[in-house]
């Protein structure tokens, strides 16, 4: 999983397609990479991801709350349209910033 | 309303198979020359049923799960999406925003809401310990 750390700031680039199959190992790899307690934000690039369905809310609301706990931050970018309108109807940008 | 076109699919209940249905069933749609949006509507309501029936309706259980489509001649694409699986007991509760019998595993809850919201039309048939199935529709082009 491709990413990029400047400062606090953990940028994760998601790619190919995040479904109740992928979640699993897209979850676990996600804990790994904010178990760094230094990193205070996340951002997931979804540029290079081509699909998701509502497991794919479960996953980024789980690693929201993880780093809430911490006093951090979670924000989502470049969403396609069909990310987009799930991101919406699951009300995430209550607490998810869409840069 | 006259059918042009009908198929089935039977694969078992494995998570793999999530994406090999969304596919089959959007390429098989492609013959009503929907829009891309449509397509992207049309695989991210079959991938919730599919999980619906493979992490609800056979939960730790291996069995069947079987897709049958129809296109019809008025642009209508019919879905319906089955498993012999556990069944629902409440199904208003079940199709209730963010209600979920494993929230432990993360599962969001919004599984019949996504297909309620991607497709025109989603109706849901269950009997407890025999299964379940979702129909779906969705309009892609006027007749």
């Amino acid at each position: 999983m491709e990413h990029e750390r400047r400062r606090d700031t953990l940028t994760v680039y998601l790619s190919g397609e995040l479904d109740h199959c992928c979640a699993q190992s897209i979850r676990r790899e996600l804990d790994h990479l904010i178990s760094d307690s230094s990193v205070r934000h996340l951002v997931l690039d979804m540029k290079q991801m081509g699909f998701m369905d509502s497991s794919g809310i479960g996953v980024i609301l789980g690693r929201y709350r993880a780093m809430h706990q911490r006093g951090g931050t979670v924000s989502v970018k470049n969403m396609n349209p069909q990310v987009h309108r799930i991101f919406i109807l699951s009300g995430m940008q209550q607490v998810i910033r869409i840069m | 309303m006259q059918i042009i076109n009908q198929m089935k699919l039977e694969f078992l209940s494995i998570p793999e198979n999530e994406g090999f249905a969304r596919v089959a069933v959007s390429a098989f749609a492609v013959q009503l020359d929907p829009t891309l949006d449509m397509l992207a509507d049309i695989k991210t309501a079959v991938s919730e049923a599919v999980t619906n029936a493979i992490v609800h309706g056979y939960a730790e259980n291996m069995g069947v799960v079987s897709i049958s489509a129809s296109l019809f001649e008025n642009g209508l694409l019919s879905v319906s999406v089955a498993d012999r699986g556990r069944g629902i007991d409440d199904i208003p509760q079940a199709m209730q925003p963010f209600f979920t019998t494993q929230p432990e595993k993360e599962r969001s809850g919004m599984g019949f809401s996504v297909m309620q919201t991607f497709m025109d039309r989603v109706t849901v048939e269950s009997v407890p310990g025999e299964g379940t199935t979702v129909r779906m529709e969705k309009k892609l082009k006027e007749a």
